[in-house]
Order: structure tokens, then sequence, then C-alpha cells
């Protein structure tokens, strides 16, 4: 492997680890999820050849991993009780940053498939068509995906809008 | 991007669809379309409202995310393939390395301006140490290079000093010039005589670039700041715990000596 490749795949880790964190909302196991994934991408470097761009490629295999992930969470869940995201007091202060702050959990009511589409289209500034071979669906999933991703984010945030304002007037 | 516009993404002429709505939030639109659907958001005030929405979803989530970004990456993250097809491992166990055959690396390597090298070459000094030598080449190479100076870019500062330190097996930081008018536009892996060799490069607003470069050294005597000159390249290094330290650049004396003072100040620590 040249020193080039090598340095591609460890520039993308920050963005791994963003992704990974917006899909987890947990830095344990979103870095349980890079790291699985750095570890498939090593391995299988020399598989990949150039055959397209680096980015969706590993943004690919962190999909699969991903998939992974939930599948054994499911067989198991008795784990997943206890690791569930806190109910953080997130309505107590109603401070300015409201907005980002609570993010993470509106996010995690979207379903896993939706919440990639969103992720990879919005922050990691994939074109649909890396998301498309990332995750190895047609490009019109991808935008119906991504259509309802957003519905169901708008209807969440704005869910969470009035009950702050029911908060507020108590 | 425009090659391959996914069906769903209509092209231009045709009716607006939701999928073009999308694309115009998501910047990936071709001009004309994007042209389109500016007009018809004019006279949609409701389309208006869902996408303005969908920005905001995006910006949200950006903010929300960005920290990740500049955090330290784990220290148990994989950096490398499994150890085995290492080229400097090779080289390291070769005789003796020629500046030449480092130089043979680089090239092989690609993106070697051989002009600058040989001006480097035939310019040498005797008494410089080897690591000097190889700085200043490695300067000359990749200091001009204006598609590709680094392998990894300062805006993954984190990323590319746990690189760096994992490759060399001790850490490795890269000083902070801002001070002093340089800001780090990156590093690179290169071979060494004595295994990998870490070279950070800082930029100048005047597009004037200097070179650190590191590479860590057999139990020998500390040397101190000594001044060297290579061709247009000037040079301060010196040998401290081990490592091997060279800053380079094309600027006068007294600015390098400057700089050289502050990675000593920061790296000394």
């Amino acid at each position: 492997m040249r020193a080039q490749d090598e340095a591609n795949i460890v520039a993308c880790i920050p963005s791994l680890r963003r992704y990974a964190r917006g899909l987890t909302a947990n830095r344990e196991r979103a870095d349980d999820l890079v790291q699985d994934t750095l570890e498939r991408a090593w391995s299988r470097f020399s598989l990949w050849q150039k055959r397209g761009e680096l980015r969706a490629w590993i943004f690919g295999i962190m999909h699969n991993q991903f998939v992974d992930q939930l599948r054994a969470q499911r067989s198991r869940p008795e784990d997943s009780a206890g690791d569930d995201l806190p109910e953080q007091s997130a309505r107590a202060t109603q401070a300015d940053r409201l907005e980002v702050r609570d993010l993470d959990r509106l996010l995690q009511r979207l379903p896993p498939d939706q919440r990639e589409v969103l992720l990879l289209v919005s922050v990691e500034e994939l074109s649909y068509q890396e998301v498309a071979i990332s995750l190895g669906v047609p490009i019109g999933t991808v935008m119906s995906r991504l259509s309802r991703a957003r519905e169901r984010l708008s209807a969440v945030m704005e869910d969470r809008e009035v009950a702050g304002r029911l908060q507020r007037v108590k | 991007m425009t090659d391959n516009t996914p069906h769903s993404v209509p092209g231009t002429g045709s009716p607006i669809t939701e999928a073009d709505l999308h694309a115009w939030v998501d910047q990936q639109l071709s001009l004309p379309r994007r042209a389109e659907v500016d007009a018809y958001l004019a006279a949609h005030p409701d389309a208006r409202l869902r996408v303005e929405q969908w920005k905001q979803q995006n910006r949200l989530l950006r903010e929300w995310l960005a920290p990740v970004m500049s955090e330290p990456v784990p220290i148990r993250m994989p950096l490398q393939a499994e150890r085995r097809a290492i080229p400097w491992r090779g080289l390291a166990a070769g005789v003796a390395i020629a500046v030449a055959s480092a130089s043979i690396a680089w090239m092989a390597r690609g993106q070697v301006d051989t002009r600058s090298a040989k001006a480097v070459f035939t310019a040498q000094a005797d008494t410089m140490p080897l690591f000097a030598r190889q700085a200043a080449v490695a300067h000359a190479v990749y200091s001009p290079d204006a598609r590709r100076p680094v392998e990894i870019g300062g805006d993954q500062e984190q990323a590319l000093v746990t690189w760096l330190t994992k490759r060399l097996g001790a850490e490795v930081k890269a000083p902070g010039l801002h001070a002093l008018g340089y800001e780090l536009v990156g590093g690179r892996l290169l071979p060494g005589d004595s295994g990998p060799v870490a070279q950070f490069m800082y930029g100048a607003a005047d597009g004037q670039r200097l070179t650190l470069y590191i590479t860590r050294q057999g139990a020998g005597p500390e040397a101190s700041f000594r001044y060297g000159q290579e061709g247009k390249v000037n040079q301060f290094y010196w040998v401290d715990k081990n490592f091997g330290y060279a800053v380079s650049g094309e600027v006068d004396r007294n600015e390098l000596m400057r700089v050289s003072q502050e990675v000593y100040r920061q790296l000394d620590n």
C-alpha cells in the first residue's frame, strides 16, 4: 500500500467518527463502529483498487458494520435497555442552543436507514450517487429515504417545540 | 455530477419535482436547473418554506456534529494495514542508504520535481549530517508542489499527528507557528535511513513554504543548532533526545532562525 493511499484512509477518520456519532449518538458505540470499519478497510484495501470514490467505499464498509451492529443489538434486547440515551435534562434549561442540544435524541427517532441517508447527504455532503453506492441501493431509494427523513425530522422537531412551549407555560 | 445525474433528479426543461427541491438544498443541481428551481421557489412560497426548513436541518446537523472533527483520534484506531508490505522496512534493512537511493524511492512514489532535487544534490555540503541533507531534498521536492504538497492536510491535524506518531513510534507534534505568520499546510510520511520520517509543511500568506523534518536518530550526541545552506534552501538542524530536526525554507537566515527557535522551544517541552 502506498503511503498516499494510507494517508487518504487516515484522512477519512474524522468524518467517519462524525458520521458514526450521528448514527449512534453514543461516543463509545460510534468509535467501535469506526474501529471495525477501519480494520475491515485496511484488510480489504487491496480489493478496492480504485474502482471509484474512496469515501463512498469506506462509508459503504461502515454501513455494513452498522447493519451488523443493529442486528446484534436486536438479538440481545436486554443489553440495549441500559444503554438507552439518557433522558437529558434538556427541558430543564430552555437555553438558546436547545435546537442543537437535543438533536441527537430527535435524530435517533428516525429509522436507521433514513438516518444514514440524511447524515451522508447533509453532513458528509456525499452526492446522491455516492450515497447510493455506499448503501448499495438504487438512487430512487436514496431520494425517498431522504424525503421521509426530512419530513420526519421536521415533525419531531415541531413536537419538541410544542412540548417546549407547554413547559414554559407551566 | 452532471455526468451521471440521477434519473430521479430530472433534467433541464422538465417540471420541478420534489427530488429537485432536495437537490437544490444539497447543492447537487446543475447551474441551469438550479436557476429553474430558483424561479419556481420564487413563485411558490409553500415550497420555499419547505426547502428553508430542510436547509435549517442541514445546518443544525452540521453544527451539532462539527466538534467531533477536531477531537483527537482515539489511540485504539488502526491507522495502517497489518505490517507486511511496508516499503521502508526493506529500505532500512538495506546496507547503506545514500541520499540518492532515498530520493529514488521518492521518485518511485511520484510527484518529484527532479530538477530541484538535482539542484540540491549538486550544492551539497559534506559536513551536514545525512538527515539534514535528506530534509533539504525533501523540502526541495515537496514545497513547490502545488497540487499535492502534503498527504494529509492541516485541517485534519489530529488525524495527521496521530498517524505520524504511530508510524514513527514516538510522539510527534506539529508546532503551532501561527503567531509567526505560518499556518500548517499538512504533513507526509517519508522513507528515511532509520525508518519513517515525518515532514510538516507550513505556509505563509505570501506563499512562502517552510518544512519541518523529524526523524528518529540512534543514540548519539545531541547537537545544538547548526546552520546549513543547500542551493536556495536555508536550513537549521539539531539533534535532541534521539530525534533529528531540520527546518528548511527559502527565506533568509534571520527569519529561519526565528522560526527554528520557536519550533525548538515548543518541541522541547
